[in-house]
């Protein structure tokens, strides 16, 4: 398996997608591939921090004017 | 309408989360949360059970969003499409291993402005599915009901944003560094 091969499937390996047999595959070429190693655990990792940090946040007094201001319009209809 | 109100606070932050990473504005984003709300009240008769009632609004809220982005771009077209032939991001460049803990190297604040400046330098078409599918959870499928794309075009663009986004993140995170976050991100 080349490095390009590898990466058209980062994403099932990525998602524990792939089929067991590729699955194999892809583990074999891991093991002797630095580079796509680092490549499919810092993608994973960049997976990780956009979702476990709230980047934009809505704070409660601004949720609050929101929904008031929601509601109203949808009595009106 | 207390069945709606319930629906409002159950979806309200994730359509606000949404909007502010399409328009990158937050005054647009507060509207595009109002609009899509009365649009998808206005619209309750045309919901159609088959699709997930927060799917339906979110495409409601996608459509929104790219409006008011063609608003503020003084009428030129934004769509899905925009940009996405580039070729950035089909073959990682930077190898470099990361920390192993690059969390540890920035405090919240600065870790968010890295974050937000990361994202926001993202075509539209390849964010758009980024957040649906990776911070909001959306299957593959349901992000690509969700924006009228092919399941092939979904995980084409799903993973050129990821490979772009390790890539520019690697300026920050790799072994040796923290390194100053530049300039300030909304």
């Amino acid at each position: 398996m080349t490095c390009t091969e590898f990466l058209a499937q980062l994403d099932d390996m990525l998602d524990q997608d792939a089929a067991i047999p590729l699955r194999a595959d892809l583990e074999e070429h891991l093991r002797s591939c630095e580079h796509c190693e680092i490549t499919l655990n810092t993608t994973r990792k960049t997976i990780e921090i956009y979702r476990s940090h709230e980047i934009y946040a809505l704070p409660d007094d601004l949720r609050e004017r929101l929904q008031q201001a929601i509601l109203a319009k949808c009595r009106k209809c | 309408m207390a069945a709606y109100e319930k629906l409002v606070r159950q979806y309200d932050r994730q359509v606000f989360r949404i909007a502010q990473h399409i328009v990158q504005n937050r005054e647009d984003a507060e509207d595009v949360v109002q609009d899509a709300f009365l649009k998808a009240y206005e619209k309750l008769d045309q919901f159609q059970g088959n699709s997930k009632f927060y799917t339906w609004l979110v495409r409601i809220a996608v459509n929104e969003s790219l409006m008011r982005l063609r608003k503020r771009r003084t009428g030129r077209m934004v769509s899905i499409d925009e940009d996405v032939t580039t070729e950035e991001g089909s073959m990682p460049r930077d190898l470099a291993d990361w920390s192993p803990d690059p969390e540890a190297l920035y405090g919240q604040s600065e870790m968010g402005d890295i974050l937000r400046k990361t994202i926001q330098g993202l075509p539209p078409g390849f964010r758009v599915v980024f957040v649906l599918r990776d911070v909001e959870g959306l299957s593959t499928e349901e992000t690509a009901e969700t924006l009228g794309l092919s399941i092939p075009a979904v995980k084409s663009r799903l993973l050129r944003a990821r490979l772009q986004l390790r890539e520019r993140l690697s300026r920050y995170f790799k072994r040796g560094e923290p390194k100053q976050a530049q300039g300030g991100a909304k």
